[in-house]
């Protein structure tokens, strides 16, 4: 691989359409005094980019990650979403585009314990407009995808760690969201585990999906291509 | 339609997950589900077992008696009344009417010849007060030509007569100077325990075959003329009636009746709806305590609805999601109510309940229905809180580790 081709490829990046973009972006939570969870903040990350958002406990990460993932509205600045502004959406609205470009993956795993690995990954095709009829196919490929195709039956509740965030990982792109976004994903793993998921990450990365890494890991943030740290709500760019 | 379809699946499969708990909840829906179908039903049953027994005494709603006193000797001849009834019937289009005379009649039973209760009557007097022959027929309008009079009599004539049934043909000599044999057709219960022998038969036959002896003058009495007739004419027929009756047959005092003010209120007002709201109060009783259910269990749920509208629930979509589960709880709590009503009103026998109904009334659709909707409603404003829980938490609140 030559320098040219390296730098062939940043450039390709680069020529790639931004699938989040913060413009200005500031969440500040009401309170004596008020809480600036995040300071104005500009982030743009193009379709294919793999970022990760370093940063100590406290410091903005999940914030950033709500607002991301339109569970949350800045209380200034703009965020586009696809390069569409997003806050003249309305809740329908917003529900809409969380269904089907979006992906979450959460720290606690967020399974529903009563239902079957297979039924909480199709939970997220019934909200995306995945049709009826193609939605276990669509959920069995995505396990199968992940490696849990022999887990289908299971009970959340019996799985190891590792097996469960597979899941969620499953769960997050079985809809085949525009961008993953994963809060502290290994953040309630061993070591082990925390490699699967990680290498999943990779495989995912490396077959063109967005992702975008929230964790205090610095092991884990080097896993990305990109990498952002926080800290008391600011994003400074790691080199 | 689908999306609805996939809401009440899910609905449903909330309810299969958290059944333990919900059930109890529902047991109460269902007992109090239960108890206002069957006070319905048992009321609207209740209700038409009187009426047949107040029909059978009374005529059916609204029956109209006209009755005329010859006031002397210089009054009409009853045929001039039998002439003006006859009018009137055509006149005014009386679908069903029958003359009513009760008299006493000689009977030759083995036991030696005794006058005996007869009403003197035409056959639509059977529809009009729901006459219940249980043995044999009653009258019909051909059996006036008959070449005998024909009787329908009650058990304790029957019994008199020393027979046990209609199996075998059954006759009796009517009258004592110049007898007739008089043939048996219909059999009746007696009106009450130890009834006297009573007969019926059909008023021209009567006139026809049997002369009183003192068949003289203004003593004769004159039968009362009965019509069975739609509510709303009633205010409008009965002066009429008085006015070209009196006018017929001059020397006559007329006089009308109906039973519009005896008839109607059945089962008392008050036992209704003291009965009603104690079932009403179990199902408010249900109704709060599956409120408190689904309160918990949606707190319990705060979690599982985050992670749903972070995968793209509408909160519309979690709304009808909570309030669906409740519905459709109470519906399957309601049915459960209603299956448990028809069974225990079923259970009752019905000799005790409705003793000689001639139709056993059905169970009353609408007193299930009732039911249904009182389950239903329970269940939508049971189910009306912990939607609205639901629907105002906040995502991130609901997803915080
Ligand atoms: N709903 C809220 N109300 C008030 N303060 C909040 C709220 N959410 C987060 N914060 C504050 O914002 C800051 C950033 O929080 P968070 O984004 O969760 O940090 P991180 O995920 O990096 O640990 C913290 O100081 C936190 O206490
Ligand atoms: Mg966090």
């Amino acid at each position: 691989m030559t320098v040219l081709d390296l730098l062939g490829a940043a450039e390709e990046v680069h020529d790639r359409a931004p699938v989040v973009e913060l413009r200005g972006v500031t969440r500040q939570f009401p309170g004596d005094p008020p809480v600036h969870a995040l300071h104005p903040t500009d982030l743009t990350v193009r379709a294919g980019e793999y970022l990760s958002v370093v940063g100590p406990s406290g410091s903005g990460k999940s914030t950033l990650l709500h607002l991301l993932g339109l569970l949350d509205s800045p209380t200034d600045g703009e965020y586009l979403l696809d390069g569409r502004p997003t806050s003249g959406a309305g809740e329908r609205e917003r529900a809409a585009l969380r269904a089907t470009r979006i992906g979450f993956v959460f720290q606690a795993f967020h399974l529903l314990p009563h239902r079957t690995v297979l039924e909480n990954v199709l939970l997220a095709t019934v909200y995306s407009g995945v049709p009826r009829a193609e939605r276990r196919e669509r959920a069995v490929a995505a396990l199968e995808r992940v490696g849990l195709a022999h887990r289908l039956d299971f009970l959340p509740t019996v799985l190891s760690g590792g097996e469960r965030q597979r899941t969620a990982v499953a769960r997050a792109v079985v809809a085949r969201p525009a961008v993953l976004l994963a809060d502290e994903p290994t953040g309630n793993l061993d070591s082990a585990s925390s490699e699967s998921v990680l290498a999943l990450f990779d495989e995912l990365h490396a077959e063109g999906l967005t992702l975008l890494v929230i964790t205090h890991d610095d092991e884990v943030s080097a896993r990305a291509q990109r990498r952002v740290r926080i800290a008391d709500g600011r994003l400074q760019e790691i080199a | 339609m689908t999306g609805f379809v996939g809401a009440l699946v899910e609905a449903w499969d909330e309810l299969r997950i958290h059944k333990l708990r919900v059930l109890l909840a529902l047991i109460g829906v269902a007992v109090a589900v239960a108890a206002i179908t069957g006070v319905t039903a048992a009321v609207q049953m209740l209700s038409q077992a009187y009426q047949e027994q107040f029909d059978r005494d009374m005529g059916r709603q609204v029956t109209v008696a006209v009755d005329a006193w010859a006031q002397g000797e210089q009054s009409a001849p009853p045929a001039a009344l039998a002439t003006e009834y006859a009018r009137v019937l055509e006149r005014y289009d009386i679908t069903w009417a029958s003359r009513d005379l009760a008299t006493q009649v000689p009977f030759r039973f083995p036991d030696g010849t005794r006058p005996t209760e007869v009403r003197a009557v035409d056959p639509d007097l059977g529809t009009m007060q729901r006459i219940q022959v249980v043995e044999g027929r009653w009258f019909d309008d051909a059996d006036v030509d008959a070449l005998a009079p024909l009787l329908v009599v009650n058990r304790a004539f029957l019994d008199r007569l020393g027979a046990s049934d209609l199996s075998e043909p059954l006759t009796v000599q009517l009258g004592d100077v110049t007898p007739v044999r008089s043939r048996v057709v219909g059999l009746v219960e007696d009106r009450w325990r130890g009834a006297p022998p009573e007969a019926y038969v059909l008023y021209d036959q009567l006139t026809r075959w049997y002369t009183p002896d003192a068949a003289a003058g203004f003593y004769q009495p004159a039968p009362t003329l009965k019509m069975w007739v739609p509510p709303e004419i009633v205010d409008d027929l009965t002066p009429r009636l008085r006015s070209e009756i009196g006018a017929a047959v001059p020397g006559w005092e007329v006089g009308t009746y109906d039973n519009r003010s005896t008839g109607g209120a059945a089962l008392d007002g008050a036992t209704r709806w003291v009965a009603l709201g104690v079932g009403a109060f179990a199902l408010l009783l249900g109704g709060l305590g599956l409120v408190n259910i689904a309160l918990v269990t949606v707190r319990y749920r705060i979690r599982e609805i985050g992670i749903r509208r972070s995968f793209g629930a509408t909160s519309g979509r979690v709304f009808v999601g909570v309030l669906l589960e409740s519905v459709v709880a109470t519906v399957v709590a309601g049915l459960v109510g209603v299956v448990l009503a028809v069974a225990a009103v079923k259970a009752i026998p019905a000799d005790v309940m409705f003793g000689g109904l001639q139709d056993r009334p059905p169970f009353p659709v609408s007193a299930a229905l009732i039911g249904m909707a009182c389950a239903t409603g329970v269940g939508a404003l049971a189910g009306i809180l912990p939607a609205t829980v639901a629907v105002r938490v906040k995502v991130i609140d609901a997803i915080r580790y």
